[in-house]
């Protein structure tokens, strides 16, 4: 029996630096991306897009259009109106205002790129010319592109029936923060801002909706975290029961929260497929990428922090102004990116009084979403600018006081003044590994002697602390139409012995396919290559969401970990009686399962036939299918922390910046597999570089957008991103299952803050 | 459309022959007319080299070139390199080095890092860092690309 409980305890394939299923496909041009999918019939989409910022929609005139060649259909907003209902990203959160998603442009429009007319033709070409032969007739109303200004009295309304431009303000706090600040021997504060940004995956969006009339089914495959979302919302957009709409998420090409959203683009071609029953599909281009994706960031925060003489923090008080663009985003609502901000800003720091106040404010830009960190990149980037100023304030090294105010060890759980708790992770040895990993104080050395000589060599250091894998106890909007807290994997042995496991989540580059079937084969005790992962499929479970917020390896790792096991129970009992031996004697282990201590084995295959096709092999009661669902729900979720440590050196006469070393310590648990942790922190952090040096959204005073090109939204090349070190501290929560944390995301979370 | 016109073009060996509109992009030639979606649009604007293929033994942008460009030309696309169970080299080492995430970029990055593998000495990582930077990926930041990279380099200098 020691055996049995042994060779358990001690994962094998969990941990390993396993090389991705996903590969092979990937590097021989074989995937399968959503434009890649060829269909007999298909019609394309192209959208007559909004050139005004905001405007009010007077006449459209499309007669030109529907004569020219190739063109089957176009549809504005009226001709969607019967049969395609708003949704809405509702929410408990008193001062809330939602706003109803649509398909198209209906009266107004309030932002450059939204769409207004849909045109259907036989080809791309033919779709796009069409658009150049429509006529909009607009009457231009007052633009709302400052937010600071937009929540002033009598600013111009983006959305009138709101009677206000703030879709949402929230506060936290905790304890006496005004007396606490003002009594403060030591005070630091700050205007910050964090301007706009656009994931920019590299895969464009695109959808292609195919339409069976003789079952009024539509199937929609898009380049989407999260079919299950889109599938959902579909459903009540068509009102079509779930079982007639599916939604596949094939190979995705990236999304880092930008396909992370329901699009009007997804509503449209299902509508569009239906109307016509042909199959249509429309793919973004680069512009509209740029300009109608949903954006990211975009906070203007006034910050104050008090210390005490010998460099502890006593208070921090802060204001947010988030500009959320034009709509509140379905289905996370406007809420999501700067009340995160607010949440987040303490850190891991241990901060007695506290006050977060926040505003999302309406403007006549693309909507914001969910973008890599959500909020916490810009709390992190005030947090630790406030301590790196006070650190100057105090004559302080910026790793002393980090050291002085991290919440200890033996205080975690901790709750933060904003509600938040973090669960035992280590703070401390993250920043010493970092400071390890680069030689810290050598460094420190070396600076002094290069600003002895002139040149400007800067080291930044920043901590943060974010939750991931997130349960169904907290929401980022609470009484938001989807449940993010849990996640389920039905795993089943067929009668061919083949594993097949399924799960909700949608892989869109993260490796799932590999982790997860890790995971599922320690468990299980199968072969890792017998395992086969389908997910990004929204037929695949009941009800499941997608991929975000750092979640899908806690949650579906959870729920993999319990299916796994119940099925291996049942292959162990059907195995009982093959091998005639106490099901309590026996162990499954690489697709077999044997009598411990003896040869004797039968393999899953074998077990799979006896089950499934042996007729009288086994008692009629033993009979029981190999397969199992089970949901997993972390209730609050994980605690995921990191320093990160950056030199950046600039030239005094060009003012050009160089990112020189980059560093990362990083506590996310225990990993599954190093490689591609390591792959998930470069790229992040390769983002948060992009964040803080290159990238930003720029809209002119009449909202015309700037960055409509990547000649002008500058995404970082290899010449840009530094070779990084990467140290994995692998405390394993005690809070999740297995012991994993989330980690998707951290990356763009410490990096612009460091530099 | 009217005005089409026949060109030939020789793609991963073997002869096409096929009548075009002369503003068919390359890159829509390669995914839509012959059913080679390996090779992916990124941008359309030639900034993001997704789309990058080979012609005549160049790398190029597809995106940037009409298919009757091509006319006449050899043309080198991902599905050109090995296959699964038999990767190249190339393909092998990103395999290893975990170079690829989504796999979007991956086409471009292993067209152009295949020109400039047969091209240059790539001494530094930096040479190979210069040699990438008209490819853009968002999800590795580079670090296990130019590791690849290294290691094919190294491993032919054997």
């Amino acid at each position: 029996m020691t055996d049995v409980a042994e060779i358990h305890a001690r994962p094998k394939i969990i941990g390993a630096r396993v090389k991705r299923t996903e590969d092979p496909r990937l590097l021989t041009g074989l995937g399968s991306y959503t434009d890649d999918r060829q269909v007999a019939h298909v019609l394309h989409a192209a959208f007559r897009r909004s050139d005004q910022s905001h405007a009010r929609i007077l006449a459209i005139d499309c007669e030109a259009a529907r004569a020219a060649p190739g063109v089957i259909a176009i549809f504005m907003a009226e001709d969607l109106a019967d049969g395609v209902k708003p949704l809405i990203a509702t929410s408990r959160m008193s001062n809330y205002y939602a706003t109803p998603i649509v398909p198209l442009a209906r009266g107004k429009v309030r932002y450059v790129g939204e769409p207004v007319v849909g045109v259907i033709a036989e080809s791309r070409y033919q779709a796009e010319d069409a658009l150049e032969l429509i006529d909009v007739d607009y009457e231009p109303l007052p633009v709302v592109i400052d937010a600071e200004a937009a929540v002033r009295d009598g600013a111009p309304l983006l959305h009138e029936e709101a009677r206000t431009n703030v879709l949402v303000s929230r506060e936290f706090k905790r304890g006496d923060v005004d007396a606490a600040i003002e009594a403060a021997p030591v005070r630091v504060k700050g205007r910050f801002r964090m301007h706009r940004k656009t994931p920019v995956a590299m895969e464009p969006r695109a959808c292609l909706a195919e339409y069976d009339a003789g079952r009024d089914a539509l199937t929609l495959y898009s380049a989407t975290q999260v079919p299950g979302i889109v599938r959902d919302a579909l459903s009540a957009a068509l009102d079509m029961p779930g079982h007639q709409i599916r939604v596949v998420a094939p190979d995705v090409g990236g999304g880092f929260g930008g396909k992370g959203s329901l699009y009007p683009e997804e509503i449209f071609v299902c509508a569009a497929a239906r109307r016509l029953a042909r199959p249509v599909k429309w793919t973004s281009d680069r512009m509209e990428d740029l300009t109608c994706n949903s954006q990211g960031f975009d906070e203007i925060i006034d910050a104050e922090l008090g210390l005490n003489a010998d460099g502890r923090i006593v208070a921090l008080r802060a204001d947010v102004i988030g500009d959320v663009g034009a709509y509140s985003i379905y289905p996370w609502t406007a809420a999501l990116e700067p009340v995160q901000v607010v949440s987040f800003l303490p850190g891991p720091y241990r901060i007695e009084h506290y006050r977060g106040r926040v505003r999302a404010v309406a403007t006549s830009k693309a909507p914001t979403g969910p973008y890599r960190g959500v909020g916490r990149p810009s709390s992190t980037f005030v947090m630790e600018r406030l301590m790196d100023m006070a650190a100057a304030k105090l004559r302080l090294d910026a790793k002393e006081i980090r050291l002085r105010n991290f919440i200890g060890a033996d205080e975690l759980p901790y709750k933060v003044a904003s509600g938040i708790v973090w669960d035992k992770s280590g703070f401390q040895e993250c920043l010493s590994a970092a400071c390890d990993a680069i030689g810290y104080d050598t460094l420190r050395a070396a600076q002094k002697e290069a600003r002895a000589k002139g040149r400007w060599f800067g080291i930044g250091v920043a901590s943060y602390a974010e939750l991931t894998g997130i349960g169904s106890r907290i929401s980022v909007a609470p009484g938001m139409p989807i449940n993010t807290g849990t996640e389920t994997a039905n795993i089943r042995i067929d009668s061919t012995g083949a594993i097949t496991a399924a799960f909700g989540v949608a892989s869109h580059g993260q490796g799932l396919e590999t982790t997860l079937a890790q995971i599922v084969a320690e468990h299980l005790g199968a072969r890792f290559e017998d395992v086969r992962i389908v997910q990004g499929d929204s037929a695949a479970v009941p009800g499941g969401t997608g991929t975000y917020a750092s979640r899908s390896l806690v949650l579906a790792g959870g729920a993999a970990t319990l299916a796994a096991r119940a099925v291996r129970e049942k292959v162990l009992n059907a195995a009982s009686h093959l091998l005639e031996a106490s099901a309590a004697d026996l162990v499954a282990d690489g697709g077999k399962v044997c009598v411990a201590g003896t040869d004797r084995s039968v393999t899953f295959r074998e077990v799979a036939r006896a089950v499934y096709s042996e007729m009288g092999r086994l008692p009629p009661d033993a009979r029981d299918e190999l397969a199992a669902t089970r949901t997993y729900d972390p209730i609050f979720g994980t605690t995921t922390s990191a320093t990160h440590i950056a030199t950046v050196e600039i030239d005094p006469e060009t003012f050009e910046i160089r990112v020189g070393r980059f560093a990362v310590a990083e506590d996310c648990g225990r990993l599954v597999n190093p490689l591609i942790v390591d792959g998930q922190v470069h790229g992040g952090v390769a983002q948060g570089i992009g964040a803080a040096l290159y990238e930003e959204v720029v809209y002119d005073d009449q909202g015309q957008i700037n960055t409509a090109s990547l000649v002008d939204y500058l995404v970082p090349t290899a010449c840009e991103i530094p070779p990084m070190q990467v140290v994995h501290l692998e405390s394993e929560s005690p809070t999740t299952l297995g012991g994993f944390r989330g980690m998707g995301e951290g990356g763009t979370i410490g990096s612009p803050a460091a530099i | 459309m009217s005005g089409r016109r026949d060109i030939r073009v020789t793609v991963n060996g073997a002869l096409y022959e096929r009548a075009v509109e002369p503003r068919l992009l390359l890159a829509d030639f390669l995914r839509h007319t012959l059913g080679l979606t390996g090779t992916h649009v990124g941008c359309e604007h030639g900034v993001c080299g997704a789309c990058t293929v080979l012609v005549d033994g160049d790398s190029a942008r597809s995106c940037l070139m009409f298919a009757v460009q091509a006319d006449g030309c050899t043309v080198e696309t991902v599905e050109g390199l090995g296959r699964i169970g038999k990767l190249n080299p190339l393909q092998q080492s990103f395999h290893e080095h975990h170079a690829l995430q989504c796999g979007f970029c991956t086409p471009g990055m292993l067209m152009t890092a295949t020109d400039l593998l047969k091209k240059y000495p790539l001494a530094t990582d930096d040479d190979i860092r210069d040699g990438l930077s008209g490819n853009l990926c968002r999800c590795t930041g580079y670090e296990h690309i130019v590791r690849a990279i290294r290691a094919v380099k190294a491993g032919a200098g054997r």
